[in-house]
């Protein structure tokens, strides 16, 4: 008897547990989409004034569909391309050369305060960890950077101050204490020394967080205006991302582009062109973003909380 | 006894004590290569860390180019007094910190949010495309987005005027009026770090025991009360540890955001102005040195402060997660 009186509540709950589920999806969906076009159409924006046409932008302002097709955005940008040529270059070389240093950098000294049977282990990691506690603030370091190791219009200006991070170091220590011990014993028993065990041993089983240190310091050469904007005054050093700011926010830079391309400044189609820059500037990351992505959601986890 | 005696046994045999009582020179002789290796981390640390904190007496002088930092006038505390009098200190520290509250109160709102509706989708497409929609602005750097902000936000040819214009509004002059601005940093923070912090809640979440939502599913328990059930109570280390460090760094503030979008427009200053970008503004401008170091200081120590109660809070609550 109890059965049968059970049964019918039981649906019953069922029905009322189904219909809070399309309840739950319709917010879950309606939301997701909401954020997820929220991100992504400021993009789409950015794209379509680049390719409109700059009166009519100066006439209606930017919209959200392209009205009067046009290049000549794309066409004053690349008028003259040695400038974004070079500042091209330049990101290109100081993201490569950053990145392999840091790289390096971060998992060596990852791996030896990972060793075990490195009696220092514990005080070089103070010594190292302090420095996120406290520090001297810009001034000083920007004035030792600036007068005393002259990082002023040199390119390792914008490679060193980059380089060495030690939330990274941290990550990598934790990673490579997961590798057994035991490898690097045998390894030592056999006779090699410990920077070949580094070399052969560590390095290749590491590959993981290679990929993910690599992705997110590399992501920071690429984005990094800051380091140029202190110590790079020479045009021909200036990053991608420190050139977009300078023709978003100079009227110099601006003159700049009208001369070279001999128009005249009020001729300039400056709104076209700045979403054109803005494009060219952004566009290698948004290309290699879905490849990068999994990497990228995959390394946050590695070294997220685990700090 | 026997039994717990031996257990200890194997435990040491299998992991040896790796003791200590070698003299300094014998400890460098054995440890040669793996000192060198550390050499090149440890001198970058002493140039770019430790010799800067040296540099903290330019707060106590009148730092000026020609005299450099050892002979420049020392003024004692001056700098300081100089900031407390003209009355720049209490409103940095403020929209710092009030920033950052925002910021960290209304980010966990939306990453756990997101991370728990993300978490319960099914449709596999829907879900990745979302998920990298959500976290692509925090692929790119704030340059691009004061593009952004121009191409949406600008008075006379900005996107959001445009539409006003077109269903007869009156255009809004967002860049003029510093009211707003608070709620519009605030908005352009999530629309940047949700998604990264999405991605640490959802992976929080995928490691609860799908045994408790079976065994929930069993009561007949309702999405909304497996939700308010389990899953917010079992991310609870999770955001609790991610507030308090959050929290450990109130005194830093967002230098690329409020210096690109803010720039030097003097109208929003008031409201958007924090410690970081006005250490930089001072720092350029060279008589204003020793106080740009002032200000500095007066930052590292208060973030040293707050990131050591932080951490003892951490170790309180969840002694695996401290710092250190």
């Amino acid at each position: 008897m109890g059965k049968v009186t059970y049964m019918p509540s039981s649906s019953k709950r069922k029905s009322r547990n189904s219909i809070d589920r399309i309840i739950f999806n319709t917010i879950a969906y309606a939301a997701i989409t909401i954020f997820a076009l929220a991100c992504v159409t400021p993009f789409y924006l950015i794209i379509v004034g680049s390719f409109t046409d700059e009166g009519t932008i100066v006439r209606e302002g930017y919209s959200f569909y392209i009205r009067n097709f046009s290049l000549e955005g794309y066409k004053l940008v690349l008028k003259n391309p040695t400038s974004i040529l070079r500042a091209y270059g330049v990101t290109i070389l100081v993201t490569g050369v950053g990145t392999f240093l840091a790289v390096m950098l971060t998992v060596m000294t990852g791996y030896v305060l990972s060793r075990k049977d490195f009696p220092w282990r514990n005080g070089f990691s103070f010594f190292f960890f302090f420095t996120t506690l406290f520090n001297g603030g810009l001034v000083p370091w920007y004035l030792l950077c600036s007068k005393i190791l002259n990082f002023n219009d040199h390119i390792y200006g914008l490679i060193l101050p980059t380089m060495f991070s030690v939330w990274n170091v941290i990550i990598a220590k934790n990673f490579i204490k997961s590798i057994p011990f035991e490898i690097v014993e045998s390894a030592k028993i056999d006779g090699a020394n410990d920077f070949s065990i580094f070399i052969k041993l560590i390095f290749p089983l590491s590959m993981p967080l290679i990929a993910t240190l690599g992705l997110f310091t590399a992501l920071n050469y690429w984005n990094d205006w800051y380091h140029c904007m202190l110590f790079i005054k020479d045009r021909n050093l200036y990053t991608l991302q420190y050139y977009l700011q300078d023709i978003l926010n100079s009227a110099d830079a601006l003159k700049r582009v009208a001369e070279k391309t001999n128009l005249d400044i009020k001729m300039l189609p400056r709104e076209s062109m700045k979403m054109a820059m803005t494009v060219i500037a952004t566009g290698p990351i948004i290309l290699l973003y879905p490849f990068l992505q999994k990497y990228f959601v995959k390394g946050l986890t590695i070294g997220a909380i685990k700090g | 006894m026997a039994n717990k005696n031996r257990s200890q046994t194997i435990i040491q045999t299998v992991e040896p004590v790796y003791k200590n009582n070698k003299s300094f020179w014998e400890i460098v002789k054995t440890n040669k290569v793996l000192l060198l290796m550390l050499l090149p981390a440890v001198i970058y640390v002493i140039i770019f860390s430790y010799i800067p904190m040296g540099g903290i007496i330019i707060a106590f002088k009148n730092y000026n180019y020609t005299d450099g930092i050892f002979k420049s006038p020392w003024v004692g505390l001056d700098n300081f007094k100089y900031l407390i009098i003209s009355n720049k200190l209490w409103p940095l520290t403020r929209n710092t910190i009030l920033y950052n509250l925002a910021f960290i109160f209304f980010g966990l709102i939306c990453q756990v949010g997101i991370a728990i509706l993300l978490s319960e989708i099914n449709a596999k497409y829907f879900k990745q495309f979302s998920q990298s929609a959500i976290l692509l602005p925090f692929f790119i750097s704030w340059v691009v987005v004061s593009s952004i902000m121009l191409n949406i936000f600008g008075y006379e040819n900005g996107v959001l005027n445009n539409i006003l214009k077109s269903i007869g509004w009156k255009p809004v002059d967002i860049y003029g009026n510093a009211d707003t601005w608070p709620v519009i940093m605030i908005l352009l923070n999530l629309w940047k770090n949700t998604g990264y912090g999405s991605v640490i809640y959802l992976a929080a979440i995928t490691n609860i025991d799908q045994q408790l939502y079976e065994a929930a599913d069993i009561d007949g328990a309702t999405i909304w009360q497996k939700i308010s059930n389990i899953t917010i109570p079992c991310l609870y280390p999770t955001m609790i540890i991610m507030v308090l460090l959050a929290l450990g760094q109130i005194f830093r503030g967002d230098f690329g955001m409020f210096y690109q979008i803010v720039k030097n427009n003097q109208v929003l200053l008031s409201v958007a102005d924090i410690i970081d970008t006005f250490v930089y503004r001072s720092l350029i401008s060279s008589p204003d040195i020793g106080m740009s170091a002032a200000a500095g200081l007066y930052q590292s120590v208060m973030g040293f402060i707050t990131v050591m109660l932080a951490n003892y809070t951490v170790k309180k609550v969840q002694p695996d997660y401290s710092l250190f």
